[in-house]
């Protein structure tokens, strides 16, 4: 047999359903690979004896012919989820030595259905980054070699600062670091303007972000409460589909989760996609656009068109409004949202002359550069008399950016096909440091997706000419998860699954 | 609309956020930056579009009004930087 850490979620439920494997092997063999990589910082937290009482508990109820869908299968969880007991600081210090009295109802779910957890994933401070360079915990190395880079020059900058490896992208840097160095069958990420789908493009992962109020938020710190969604990232096209459906669900206690049965994904993985009608926006063909994102495209059109799909020229009209946009209503989200780290409930606190200045040393040495950057933008754009200037025109080119996919979509698009990301992944300490603007390119093609609610998915679809993962995206219907599942395993298919590298950081 | 020193410190207070003098030229660029970026939206027409309000049309649920939450005092505080019998401890603010 391979590694156990070679396997697919899919592949490890089967083997661990045929006896082949125990999901203490299994969980263990994971566990000796996170030490092994901890110069990576994928993990911020490791669980170790949490996993194996787990694993031990998996292996009674399997043995007996029970467990749930995910019964003994290691996943990491990113830091953002709210797990009782355990580390839980979206990888802020002002969250310093926070410890949940609660389980997110995400991960309660996964527990159901019998996952076993690693550790706590690293992430962007707040889920606030492309690059998971903002993180109170340092920067994440993706286990992708820099062009041109031997794995002696990769291990000698491992060992310092870091600075040249490539980032794995933002927020769910931990996340997709993680799953592409096989530390964990699967992970838990998050996406308020393209968090899962970035990182899962920059590591040749795939990563799904649902339709908002497909899962629950109930128990992830809030960074844009009307744009976050939670979503899996993993290696497969299947993974996620698998993982999916033990994530979503109704919650009575987020009232913006949706009341609707959960379908079962897995299923439309491998369904036939003939005569399924498939959008190509213009507007996403943007200035400075690489060549080989251009060709990965057509790649992907000839592909799908391949398989029976049909081919339809679309335009989203107010596709370049989405990132600005955004730029106002994730702030002012934000800057609400984070209010409430006070120091006086839980976190950090910094002592002050009286309590209002308590508040600010406390937000002041709590909160990083990113962070209070944009909580000061989103305090400014929602402050008197420039509300209706921002805030206000900002949620009604939102009711234009949703109103130009609902448009595509009356005329029987099914989904839409683009680059998830303007360019591959980038060295650590490359990017943003003069001017914060440059990084939020990131997001150009994902951020859309955010701002009109709708399922969005990026699976890994060829490599630059130096041998970096790129990646497509597939946007849908809302709630259609299941066309996406089934148009992407056609692109992973036709694309040959991503060889990941091999572990030159052990 | 340009981001003055005075409207840093002003925002920064609002926003119970600390700032030094050595800081204040260089976040009044950074805001500056950023409402340069979406200084392209003041050009889009939209008049008579309504503000999205919710993303997904979704009915809100409406719960019975009973007390659900069992947590004790006790938990409420476990995280506080400082507390005392199920207080949460902060400066004097009554004199």
């Amino acid at each position: 047999m391979t590694q156990p850490t070679d396997l697919t979620l899919a592949d490890a439920r089967n083997a661990l359903r045929d006896r082949k494997i125990s999901s203490v092997e299994l969980t263990q063999a994971h566990l000796d690979a996170m030490e092994k990589a901890r110069a990576l910082n994928c993990f911020v937290a490791e669980t170790p004896v949490q996993a194996l009482a787990m694993a031990k508990a998996s292996d009674v109820r399997l043995a007996k012919g029970e467990g749930g869908v995910l019964e003994g299968l290691p996943l990491g969880i990113k830091d953002l989820y709210a797990t009782k007991g355990v580390h839980t600081q979206a990888c802020s210090h002002i969250l310093d030595k926070f410890r949940p009295e609660y389980e997110s109802t995400v991960t309660a779910q996964l527990w159901r259905d019998g996952a076993v957890m690693l550790g706590k994933l690293n992430m962007d401070e707040f889920a606030m980054g492309s690059s998971n360079e903002t993180s109170y915990y340092g920067p994440v190395a993706s286990p992708w070699l820099p062009p041109k880079w031997t794995e002696d020059n990769a291990r000698s900058a491992l060992a310092s600062d870091k600075r040249g490896l490539l980032v794995p992208g933002g927020s769910s840097g931990g996340s997709a670091s993680a799953v592409a160095a096989r530390l964990c069958l699967g992970a838990t990420a998050s996406d308020t303007g393209g968090s899962i789908r970035q990182p899962a493009a920059f590591t040749g992962t795939v990563g799904i972000k649902p339709t908002y109020g497909r899962c629950s938020r109930w128990g992830m710190v809030a960074f844009a409460s009307s744009l976050d969604q939670a979503g899996p990232i993993a290696r497969t096209v299947r993974d996620c589909a698998i993982m999916l459906g033990s994530m979503a669900g109704y919650d009575p206690k987020d009232t913006t989760s949706v009341d609707a049965p959960v379908p079962d994904y897995e299923k439309s993985v491998g369904a036939s996609i003939r005569g399924k009608k498939i959008g190509i926006p213009k507007e996403y063909r943007i200035e400075g656009m690489p060549a080989e994102i251009d060709r990965l495209w057509q790649q992907g059109i000839a592909w799908l068109k391949a398989a029976g799909a049909e081919i339809v020229d679309i335009s989203l009209p107010h596709t370049k409004t989405a990132l600005p946009a955004y730029y106002i209503v994730a702030p002012a989200e934000a800057s609400s949202n984070l209010a409430r780290y006070d120091g006086v409930r839980y976190g950090l606190r910094v002592p002050g002359r009286d309590i209002s200045d308590m508040y600010e040393q406390t937000r002041a040495k709590g909160f990083g550069k990113e962070v209070r950057r944009r909580i000061m933008i989103g305090t400014y754009v929602l402050s008197a008399g420039y509300y209706d200037a921002y805030y206000v025109r900002a949620q009604k080119i939102r009711t234009l950016i949703k109103r130009d996919f609902e448009l595509a979509y009356a005329s029987g698009v099914d989904a839409i096909l683009t680059p998830a990301t303007p360019s591959a992944a980038f060295g650590i300490g490359e990017k943003g440091s003069a001017d914060p603007v440059e990084m939020y390119l990131n997001d150009v093609f994902t951020v859309t997706v955010n701002m009109a609610g709708l399922p969005g998915l990026a699976v890994p679809a060829g490599y630059t000419a130096d041998g970096l993962p790129l990646g497509l995206q597939l946007i849908g219907r809302p709630f259609d998860e299941e066309t996406l599942f089934s148009l992407a395993e056609v692109i992973e298919q036709s694309a040959g699954r991503v060889t990941l590298p091999k572990p030159w950081w052990n | 609309m340009s981001v003055d020193q005075a409207t840093v410190r002003r925002i920064a207070h609002l926003a119970r956020i600390a700032v030094t003098d050595d800081e204040v030229p260089h976040l009044a660029q950074e805001l500056n930056a950023m409402l340069a970026f979406v200084e392209e939206l003041s050009a889009v027409n939209v008049d008579g579009v309504e503000p999205m309000t919710s993303v997904i049309p979704m009915k809100m649920k409406l719960r019975d009004d009973v007390v659900s939450d069992q947590a004790g005092a006790d938990i409420i505080v476990a995280n506080a930087p400082a507390s005392e019998d199920n207080f949460f401890m902060v400066p004097k603010v009554i004199e």
